[in-house]
């Protein structure tokens, strides 16, 4: 929230002259952050000669994204905090481990539930997020009551929660996983072409609705607001935007072969010249509920401003009556039902559970947030940069998987970037003579 | 004699068998400001503490209005109407001014969410009272002057209807011109019937702004005094020697 409008340069509402950009009141780092996405973007199309942005290539991207993406979003919450949460990945493969002995083994063979069974997938669902909140909660109450520092914690739960994992399963690889639950790791569950334009439709009417109510709002309150050419050109781009992610989804086709066994498997024939579009995965859908839940919290609640504040000057919150240590407990039981719903995600796009799930994901969680101007120093971070992070991230590493560049230049490039960014980030906050 | 709006009767805290506040009594009447004076350590901050609910006391009793008062937090704290303003700046600077004016306290839409646009309205509206320069509501609070920072500390306490106020060291950070400006706030708040505990090392600020003035020097209460009946020798002696040179006197 504070470097949301840190970006203003002066407090006076009208009188000083204002660029473009201040009179749109749109945050600088957000279109820094954008700006680099398009150029990593349209370098990697020119260096795969235009294979990079095709919409299959797109889709890929946005599904790979989503699991590391949901996480980001719970650690800017405990950075924000002044905390670390290294054991995020290990989390992730114990409610993986959790949720696929429940939806294999366990309701099949000691509840008698058969497989396939429609309440299978959601069941499993709530034991992987009771026991992602359960754990988080457990490890932010050994750091908000015994005090015993985040790092620590975490670097335990890192190698406890990875061999619970193990333990739980055996070292094997669980699998076939529910249907039903497979539809959320994103190939197997696309909502198609009408389905996701109305999505499309109904997200710009939201964004449209929420711009204008905000607006009213601040009048009624007599604060000042931007011109309304302003107002609608936000609007304008944000429409655009949405509308046009639909569109490039909504423009991969599915393959024929694989059209082909899905009418073979409902016995029947395939009319000749059928097409069908993938549209927006479930995944991603999920992905954006997750990001406008924890803006809102962010942003409209006071469990969210806590957050901040504390980040800030955990004793200013003290004195101001903020318990801070339930505070701790309630943000990291957050990020582990988090974790629970990347598990969700990364085990039905890989169609299994497997020994290594979510290996090495703490560090791309961490390092989208950082990337996305999350301040290890506290009090600072917003959800959107964590999910534009993630998305710079994983278009990096796919983008040079597709170049053809080597696996350990790959991990060197990553590194650089992820100090770079830091780096540019306390430049530019020293511009602007924010702290 | 009314009853005292405040009581503190032989309040003792220890730290690990040090004992930084040992068994001191102190009085405070609506209308009234009472300077705490002292060396660094003398235990000053820490009894203020202990009545702002920061600390818990282990000894004596708190009274307000004449009734036993339970005071184990802040939030206890602010159920009497007492607010604090800190010696540290207790703002989160990365908040604006309007979000540190209301936090612990937010306020909200019928939905439960919090309502930023009223609480910016509503700080606007009161700084316009204690500061009427002040424009810098969307900034986080550490762009502001140390002045302004502490107009939103004060307002935080105007605008909650505080009924007893303590200042630690309200004008430590600050320029001469917004020295003053504290000080006139001070003299409006006491027109208007608050009792305020003021701490502060300005002896001379001290006898301008306090009606009583106690001093205190290694947890113990050395005297208490009306500020007409001293000179500021008498309290230097006081803070120094430990000593109440009346009482020697007498």
């Amino acid at each position: 929230m504070s470097d949301a409008t840190s970006s203003k340069t002066d407090g006076l509402p009208t009188q000083e002259k204002r660029n473009f950009i201040q009179t749109l009141e749109v945050d600088t780092r957000l279109l820094g952050m954008i700006g680099a996405f398009v150029v990593v973007c349209l370098v990697f199309n020119v260096l795969t000669d235009g294979r990079f942005l095709t919409a299959r290539n797109i889709f890929n991207l946005s599904i790979q994204t989503v699991s590391v993406a949901i996480m980001a979003t719970g650690m800017v919450f405990i950075i924000v905090t002044r905390h670390i949460d290294l054991a995020v990945g290990a989390l992730l493969a114990t409610c993986s481990a959790a949720m696929a002995m429940t939806q294999t083994a366990i309701l099949p063979e000691v509840f008698g539930l058969e497989l396939g069974h429609p309440l299978i997938p959601w069941i499993a669902m709530l034991v992987g997020i009771a026991v992602g909140t359960a754990i988080g909660a457990f490890q932010g109450y050994l750091v908000g009551y015994l005090m015993i520092p985040a790092f620590i914690v975490t670097l335990g739960g890192l190698l406890i929660w990875r061999n619970v994992a193990w333990y739980m399963t055996s070292g094997q690889t669980i699998g076939p996983l529910d249907p039903t639950f497979m539809t959320l790791g994103g190939i197997n569950g696309t909502l198609g072409a009408t389905m996701s334009w109305i999505v499309g439709v109904l997200a710009v009417a939201a964004a449209c609705w929420g711009l204008w109510s905000a607006r009213r709002n601040k009048i009624a309150h007599g604060a000042p607001v931007k011109p309304v050419w302003a107002e609608y050109t936000v609007m304008g781009v944000v429409s655009a935007v949405i509308l046009g992610f639909v569109a490039i989804l909504n423009s991969y086709q599915i393959p024929a072969a694989r059209l082909r066994r899905q009418f073979a498997a409902a016995g029947e024939e395939m009319p000749e010249g059928f097409t069908a579009v993938y549209g927006i995965p479930l995944s991603v859908l999920l992905l954006i509920a997750v990001a406008v839940a924890m803006t809102i919290i962010a942003k409209k609640t006071r469990f969210g401003r806590y957050i901040f504040a504390t980040g800030g000057n955990p004793d200013a919150a003290e004195l101001s009556g903020v318990n801070t240590r339930m505070l701790t407990v309630k943000v990291f039981a957050l990020m582990g039902a988090l974790c629970a719903i990347s598990a969700i995600v990364a085990s039905a796009r890989l169609t299994n559970h497997s020994n290594d799930i979510g290996t090495l994901d703490e560090l791309r969680v961490i390092a989208a947030a950082v990337i996305g101007g999350t301040a290890l120093a506290g009090g600072i971070g917003t959800i959107y940069g964590a999910i534009l992070g993630a998305l710079i991230m994983q278009s990096l590493q796919s983008g040079m998987a597709m170049v053809g560049v080597d696996a350990p230049l790959q991990n060197i490039v990553v590194g650089t970037v992820l100090v770079a960014a830091v780096l540019i980030d306390i430049i530019y906050r020293k511009r602007i003579g924010a702290k | 004699m009314t009853t005292p709006l405040v009581e503190l009767d032989n309040i003792s805290i220890a730290f690990g068998g040090i004992r930084a506040v040992d068994g001191v009594s102190l009085d405070l009447h609506p209308g009234e400001v009472v300077g705490l004076l002292g060396h660094n350590g003398a235990g000053k901050s820490t009894l203020i503490k202990i009545l702002a609910g920061a600390y818990k006391k282990s000894g004596g009793e708190i009274r307000i209005n004449g009734e036993v008062a339970e005071i184990n937090s802040p939030r206890d704290a602010r159920r009497y109407n007492i607010e604090t303003i800190y010696q540290t700046l207790a703002l989160a600077d990365n908040l604006d001014a309007a979000s540190n004016l209301f936090l612990g306290r937010e306020l909200t839409t019928p939905l439960g969410f919090v309502d930023d646009t009223k609480m910016e309205a509503e700080t606007r509206k009161i700084m316009k009272r204690l500061t009427p320069n002040f424009q810098k509501h969307n900034e986080p609070v550490s762009a502001l002057s140390g002045g302004q920072r502490q107009s939103v500390a004060i307002a935080r306490a105007v605008y909650f209807n505080a009924k007893i106020l303590i200042m630690d060291e309200p004008t430590a950070a600050l320029g001469v011109h917004e020295t003053q400006m504290v000080a006139d706030l001070i003299k409006e708040l006491k027109a208007q019937g608050l009792g305020i505990f003021l701490i502060s090392h300005d002896t001379r600020e001290m006898l301008e702004l306090c009606d009583r003035v106690s001093v205190m020097k290694n947890g113990k209460l050395v005297g208490t005094e009306r500020v007409e009946d001293v000179t500021e020798d008498d309290i230097l002696s006081m803070i120094i020697l430990g000593k109440n040179p009346r009482e020697a006197a007498a």
